[in-house]
């Protein structure tokens, strides 16, 4: 079920910098508003909210409509003080949950 | 049919036609108002003033499936003074919603991009809240080519 997520964190970073954040999540995000060819509504599935933290810390949240595209992209930046990880999580409408994690290293 | 003029049929006619666009018009897509009523609910009725905020997005977009959108407010993002929450709407779309955007001092900058769907030529309006409790807005038109939402 669940896709892999593609996500770019640099390795390594300076302490106090601000770094830039890309994440990518395969998902149709079927709308809810399409109709299937018997003219019934598809059902509406999609990614209603993702978040981030580095250290267990909020970073960066979103709560997602269906107005975002297919296989929702997200840019984002976060101010890393020390080495440590992100953790981020996707929420589909099923109650599942997408999660990764990435490392870095703060000199 | 025989006790129909031709002049009554047309008005008949364009009269029937009419009722269904604007009923189509209403039904299936967010208006201004409706964008409006989420902004309210989103700032507690404060006015937001215009300012502080880009926006990115292209002037014309051929295809609605995907929009590229980017912005930016400018705040120095400190624990005393930072963005903490930020609202898209489309003016246009089936539901005014598009997404909100939450922030931390961790975040480092208030700017997000992503990618949207529009279903016709119409406003995105991105309101931003800072920790002080101030609204700031800014909108911005895109012009829409081929729409997104499926039919």
């Amino acid at each position: 079920m669940a896709e892999t997520p593609k996500i770019r964190v640099p390795k390594t970073a300076k302490k106090g910098d601000v770094i830039e954040i890309k994440t990518l999540l395969p998902h149709t995000m079927e709308s809810g508003q399409r109709k299937d060819r018997d003219g019934k509504t598809i059902p509406r599935k999609i990614i209603n909210k993702f978040a981030v933290q580095f250290n267990g810390k909020p970073v960066f949240s979103a709560t997602i409509e269906p107005a975002v595209a297919a296989n929702p992209y997200l840019q984002f930046f976060a101010k890393v003080d020390e080495s440590g990880t992100f953790k981020f999580s996707w929420t589909d409408d099923d109650g599942s949950v997408t999660t990764a994690e990435e490392k870095i290293t703060v000199a | 049919m025989r006790h129909l003029s031709r002049r009554a049929a047309l008005a008949l006619g364009a009269g029937s036609a009419a009722i269904t666009v604007l009923g189509w018009g209403k039904g299936a897509y967010a208006t201004p108002q409706a964008a409006a009523g989420d902004v309210a609910k989103f700032t507690g009725g404060a006015k937001p003033e215009s300012g502080k905020i880009s926006i990115e997005l292209p002037e014309i977009a051929e295809n609605g499936n995907t929009v590229p959108l980017s912005f930016s407010v400018d705040a120095p993002m400190t624990d005393a003074d930072y963005v903490s929450d930020v609202l898209v709407v489309a003016e246009g779309n089936p539901n005014p919603g598009v997404a909100t955007f939450h922030f931390t001092p961790l975040s480092g900058k208030a700017e997000a991009s992503t990618r949207i769907r529009l279903a016709t030529t119409q406003n995105i309006v991105v309101v931003a809240k800072t920790s002080g409790g101030k609204y700031f807005t800014a909108s911005k038109l895109v012009k829409v080519t081929i729409g997104g939402c499926g039919g």
